[in-house]
């Protein structure tokens, strides 16, 4: 990273995958005053405490993930609540996320583990949770290890048994490798999905045909946010950073990724996030017909409002 | 209810049957390292990568082929087994009686090599393989519910390893085996074909890796980088059993996996660290290892 940006005249990096590494890189751009658009990493600090001029995150972040899956939950009903998180600075925000979400409408946290990561068998755990007795398993943890917990939580009846699971980091790629089976009448929340509209589809068809399988919301996060700093070098006629980075702030965000999208001063770009539930085998018609979206969450409920903000880019403060 | 430091009696029962279950993956891992570590002196690290293509072996057939678990975990193994054959033979065999850190590096090399090119045809995410539907559902203990595969997974892996050191232990072919890696001229001298014998004890090492990742796909996440993870635990599990130790192995499997599971219990975080710490002790009290011969 440090190669790209010092010697090889690097001037944008696009992914930027697991929280910790994105904090780190960010640094780096900051230093030498380039651009980083971050898609792959979850954290809501990376615009928040650790927010600099040279990262902008734009496909989502913890904060609405909480927001939208626990918050729907708990009006749902389930008051009582227990979090297996992920042992790591990602899991630790997220919990602490989700056990203010979960408060705030009248929840309660009744117990928390925090597992190893990454933990291959979760039959453990997911033993403990369900002694809790609580209404509500969540899972503060992401990638193999909630498919983990997920396939676990199948296997021991937890659902049958009257216990929801609530997944705070899923991924289309997760709930296809779960299958509907496994999966069905889970929620979640994403800023994305292939089939949600004509524009993502007829892009995700593209997609599939290069890649054999159908988009997650990183995959399109990285694809709008590219286009957009390349127009907004294409308007400007600069490769500065800061000169690129307040034409993007200034130019709405519609395209086969956002809806209502705007770049803030501290970095988010904010849009409509989709609170969804995964379908049941019988209402899949196909291998990636995963999601029904179940409420649209408008840009601004959706991400941490910036007078909550500990942004040093933020002008209030 | 009872409780043993603020834990319910019922939900220790219920760890401790899940350290068995885990621990018959272990068993099973580290067998197979034993066997070969035993026999060969080789130090197997494509074990991993061996229980990886197990299970995705599984899953593959299964999409491209539709043959079934039952068919599958006979198959996986055969065809795994034939790799780990092709691999003694063209390569292992070039670097015979050499340090063992030559068989460690290339055998890690190949594992890297095979668990890349996975990667790139299927991605990390993960593959689905649907439980058998023989196995759907538990049954209710009082104090757990266990589900009927795992229930099939401490029977089968106890019967696979109870087997292997019978075979290994007590009857000809394992005498065979056993005077053939301690002199090899000697026994050509007396008609056995000792490479063959190395080339096959290779091959059945890998098998029960395979055989263990065939067990592993219904319930645990299969993926290219799964053998990664285990294979370390695995190797500190075999070093706390005395290095070629077959019974050593198999009893410090399932002892590993009870440990790990109280862990689990009592402190979560330090679960992934325990067998670790077990293995620092037992390395500086009995350096051979619980069940391993002074040397």
């Amino acid at each position: 990273m440090r190669r790209w940006v010092e010697n090889d005249n690097v001037d944008m990096v696009a992914g930027l995958v697991a929280s910790s590494v994105t904090i780190a890189t960010t640094k780096v751009l900051e230093e030498n005053n380039k651009l980083g658009l971050v898609n792959g990493s979850a954290a809501s600090s990376i615009t928040n405490e650790h927010c600099t001029p040279n990262h902008i995150h734009y496909a989502y972040d913890t904060y609405p993930l909480a927001n939208g899956t626990a918050g729907a939950i708990v009006k749902e009903g389930g008051k009582t609540w227990y979090i297996l998180t992920a042992d790591y600075a990602f899991g630790h925000s997220m919990e602490k996320d989700v056990t203010a979400v979960v408060e705030k409408n009248g929840g309660e946290v009744i117990g928390s583990i925090r597992h190893p990561f990454p933990t291959p068998d979760f039959s453990s755990f997911i033993l403990q949770a369900q002694a809790s007795g609580a209404d509500v398993i969540a899972l503060a943890n992401a990638g193999a290890d909630t498919t983990n917990a997920i396939t676990t939580a199948a296997e021991f009846g937890v659902t049958q048994a009257g216990q929801t699971i609530a997944g705070l980091v899923v991924f289309l790629t997760d709930v296809h490798a779960l299958g509907t089976e496994v999966a069905q009448g889970l929620q979640l929340t994403t800023g994305w999905y292939w089939d949600m509209n004509d524009e993502a589809r007829a892009w995700s068809d593209r997609f599939m045909e290069e890649t054999g399988a159908r988009p997650t919301m990183v995959h399109a996060g990285i694809y709008s946010s590219t286009i957009q700093y390349l127009n907004a070098i294409e308007k400007t006629g600069s490769d500065d950073s800061q000169i690129v980075r307040k034409q993007m702030m200034d130019t709405p965000i519609n395209d086969m990724f956002a809806t209502n999208g705007r770049i803030r001063e501290d970095g988010r770009m904010v849009h409509d996030m989709y609170l969804a539930e995964v379908k049941t085998p019988e209402e899949s018609s196909g291998e990636w017909d995963l999601y029904k979206i179940v409420r649209t969450i408008p840009a601004d409920e959706a991400f941490r409002p910036l007078a909550d903000s500990s942004c040093k880019l933020v002008s209030s403060k | 209810m009872s409780m043993i430091f603020g834990v319910p009696m019922a939900v220790l029962y219920g760890q401790l049957l899940i350290g068995v279950i885990n621990g018959a993956f272990y068993a099973l891992l580290s067998l197979g390292l034993a066997v070969i570590f035993g026999l060969l002196k080789i130090i197997n690290f494509a074990h991993g990568a061996m229980y990886m293509l197990g299970a995705m072996g599984t899953v593959i057939l299964f999409d491209t082929l539709g043959v079934n678990y039952w068919v599958a975990l006979f198959l996986a193994p055969v065809l795994v087994g034939t790799v780990g054959v092709l691999i003694e033979y063209f390569l292992l065999r070039r670097i015979a009686g050499q340090d063992h850190i030559y068989s460690l590096l290339l055998t890690f090399g190949v594992a890297l090599i095979m668990q890349g090119i996975l990667t790139n045809i299927y991605g990390v995410s993960g593959l689905r393989y649907s439980m058998p539907d023989v196995f759907k559902g538990g049954v209710n203990l009082g104090f757990m519910f266990l589900p009927f595969y795992r229930a099939w997974v401490i029977v089968a892996a106890l019967i696979v390893c109870f087997g292997t050191w019978f075979m290994i232990e007590k009857t000809k072919l394992g005498a065979y085996l056993r005077a053939g890696t301690e002199d090899s001229q000697l026994m050509q001298g007396f008609g056995i074909n000792v490479p063959l014998l190395v080339s096959l004890t290779y091959g059945f090492g890998v098998m029960l890796a395979a055989f263990a990742g065939v067990l592993a796909a219904p319930i645990y996440s299969v993926t290219p980088v799964m053998g990664s993870h285990i294979l370390i635990v695995v190797f500190a599990v075999v070093v706390i059993g005395g290095l070629g130790s077959i019974g050593g192995a198999i009893i410090t499997g399932i002892l590993m996996g009870v440990v790990e599971g109280l862990t689990k219990t009592f402190y979560p975080p330090a679960s992934s660290a325990v067998i670790f710490l077990v293995m620092v002790v037992v390395l500086m009290v009995r350096p051979s290892g619980l069940f391993g011969k002074e040397a």
